[in-house]
């Protein structure tokens, strides 16, 4: 086997290796969305003092797959009075740019030779706010297609709000992006290793991990932005209008119905875990921990893996903030909503990149 | 492979630009938008194939990802019914053909007087870093007017925008 690999020439040997690594992200990724919607139903149930899905397995465990086999053999209904083509084109343009945004995480150091990231790009997080700039067409068209007021509704707030914080979004990394003075993900997450130099050693042990959201305000600061504009971004609580059920009946995915109606609730998980991902790289070390030389890119198979297990450790405890704080708030009113969005946060974010340019100048 | 590459997104750049504004199974405006998302999306494609990353990311991140949602949300807002039922004017046709024929004739004699294949390779190579040091030193001026021609358009807004003004 290893000298099939070895005798392959280089081209074939990088599409070998490509393609395992994005069947890998594949699973793993549909695996923790299916998962996702689980542990929401739990959350859910626990903070609403219920009991929550227990039939199928142990735990409601199955569920996942109950739901899925649910999904595909459920009528797909199409209603009559929606624009065909558009209508069965949403769904998987909500789900594509829910997997590409994927494509340029580090999720691990390295297994043997291999980087674990599908795309080492130099441009890294643009690519990244560029795929998740596209993610508003899926909602937009699925509001279209449908033809009737209460979707209609729902895609054209949606495209209002995402526009909005995209801007707060890619405002809030510019500092980070002063700060490190790289774009690609993978040096970015080589600048956060060890421990912070701020605190005083009069605390004796007390140590934080060297992680951008540790190394200066201004970088708490973004990632607070980064936080509020991700759940406006997934359309997450408090932040849903464009499914605000109370008022919209379900907005933009009213008239969807099965396997159809499954994607769009698939992307937005997608949309979570990938978010999540992101603050990880971005704020929170990626793949490393400063102890036990965590922190460099391990040498053997077992330091890889453990990497691996890292990064999704950090990411599921996002992933998890996300689920909790959507049982715990209420929905913001729209004009709430853009308020904060253009009055509040953006103008914080560009005060932000001033004093961290102004920090980096006075320091250098 | 890269010969290929370019031929498949040029192919699919012209033609979905045709099909923007001439599309023979819809005269829907919303389609006409998703046309000039394709085109921009084949744009991107031919960036990446000239190794201008940065330039690809943000053609994505601007164009298709905040103008063309921009351009989406405003159709959106109008009576769709009005634009199916308008008939193409021919001042319109024949003001769109002499100027597409002008630019065309243009570049025509332009890239006659250059060899194919004989331009040297790219030297940005899709560096950021690179690319500002130019934007932000040798092209400072040109860049510092389009950022004052933006602020004239945006006060423009603010000020049509405003239902009365005091």
């Amino acid at each position: 086997m290893m000298d099939w690999i070895d005798n392959l020439n280089d081209p074939a040997q990088f599409a070998l290796f490509s393609g395992v690594k994005i069947l890998g992200v594949f699973s793993v990724l549909m695996f923790i969305v299916a998962y996702a919607v689980w542990v929401e139903r739990k959350v859910a149930a626990a903070i609403q003092g219920r009991i929550g899905p227990n039939r199928a397995g142990p735990f409601g465990l199955l569920q996942p797959a109950a739901d899925a086999i649910k999904a595909f053999l459920k009528e797909d209904f199409t209603p009559g009075h929606v624009r065909k083509v558009w209508y069965w084109l949403a769904p998987a343009i909500v789900m594509i740019p829910a997997l590409l945004t994927s494509a340029v995480i580090p999720f691990g150091s390295q297994i043997g030779e291999q980087k674990m990231v599908i795309a080492d790009l130099n441009v890294g997080v643009l690519y990244t706010f560029g795929i998740v700039s596209l993610g508003v067409y899926g909602i937009v068209l699925a509001g279209y297609a449908a033809n009737s007021k209460y979707p209609f509704l729902g895609g054209i707030r949606s495209s209002a709000q995402m526009i909005s914080y995209e801007i707060a979004m890619g405002l809030a990394v510019i500092p980070l992006f002063l700060w490190v003075g790289e774009l690609n993900l993978s040096q970015i997450i080589q600048s956060q290793t060890g421990f912070v130099g701020w605190l005083p050693s009069a605390l004796g042990g007390l140590r934080l991990p060297n992680w951008l959201a540790f190394q200066s305000p201004m970088l708490a600061l973004s990632f607070f932005i980064f936080v509020v504009a991700a759940f406006a971004e997934t359309n997450r609580l408090p932040f849903d209008m464009p499914e605000a059920e109370q008022e919209l009946a379900g907005g933009y995915n009213v008239e969807y119905s099965s396997i159809k109606f499954a994607l769009f609730f698939m992307g937005e998980y997608a949309n979570m875990v990938a978010a999540s991902a992101m603050m990880v790289t971005l704020f929170f070390g990626g793949w490393t921990l400063p102890w036990f030389g965590l922190d460099q890119p391990a040498a053997g198979l077992v330091g890889g893996l453990l990497h691996i297990g890292i990064f999704l450790g950090k990411m599921l405890c996002f992933v998890f903030l996300i689920i909790w704080v959507r049982w715990m708030w209420p929905r913001f009113r729209y004009d709430q909503l853009m308020d904060l969005g253009w009055r509040r946060f953006i103008p914080l974010a560009l005060v932000n990149i001033v004093a961290t340019a102004l920090w980096l100048w006075w320091s250098a | 492979m890269e010969t290929a590459l370019f031929y498949i997104l040029a192919a699919l750049a012209v033609l979905s630009a045709l099909l923007v504004v001439a599309n023979p199974f819809s005269r829907n405006p919303v389609t006409s938008a998703m046309f000039l998302v394709l085109t921009m999306v084949s744009l991107t494609g031919l960036f990446v194939l000239l190794h201008a990353f940065f330039l690809a990311a943000v053609q994505i991140l601007v164009y298709a990802g905040a103008v063309m949602v921009l351009f989406l949300f405003v159709i959106m807002l109008l009576d769709l019914k009005e634009e199916e039922r308008r008939r193409v004017r021919w001042t319109g046709l024949a003001a769109g053909l002499i100027s597409v024929g002008t630019i065309l004739t243009i570049f025509v004699l332009r890239l006659g007087e250059f060899e194919a294949g004989a331009s040297a390779a790219p030297t940005l190579e899709g560096q950021t870093p690179e690319l500002g040091r130019l934007l932000f030193e040798r092209y400072l001026l040109p860049l510092e007017i389009v950022g004052v021609l933006l602020l004239v358009a945006m006060v423009g807004v603010v000020l049509l925008s405003k239902k009365e003004l005091k």
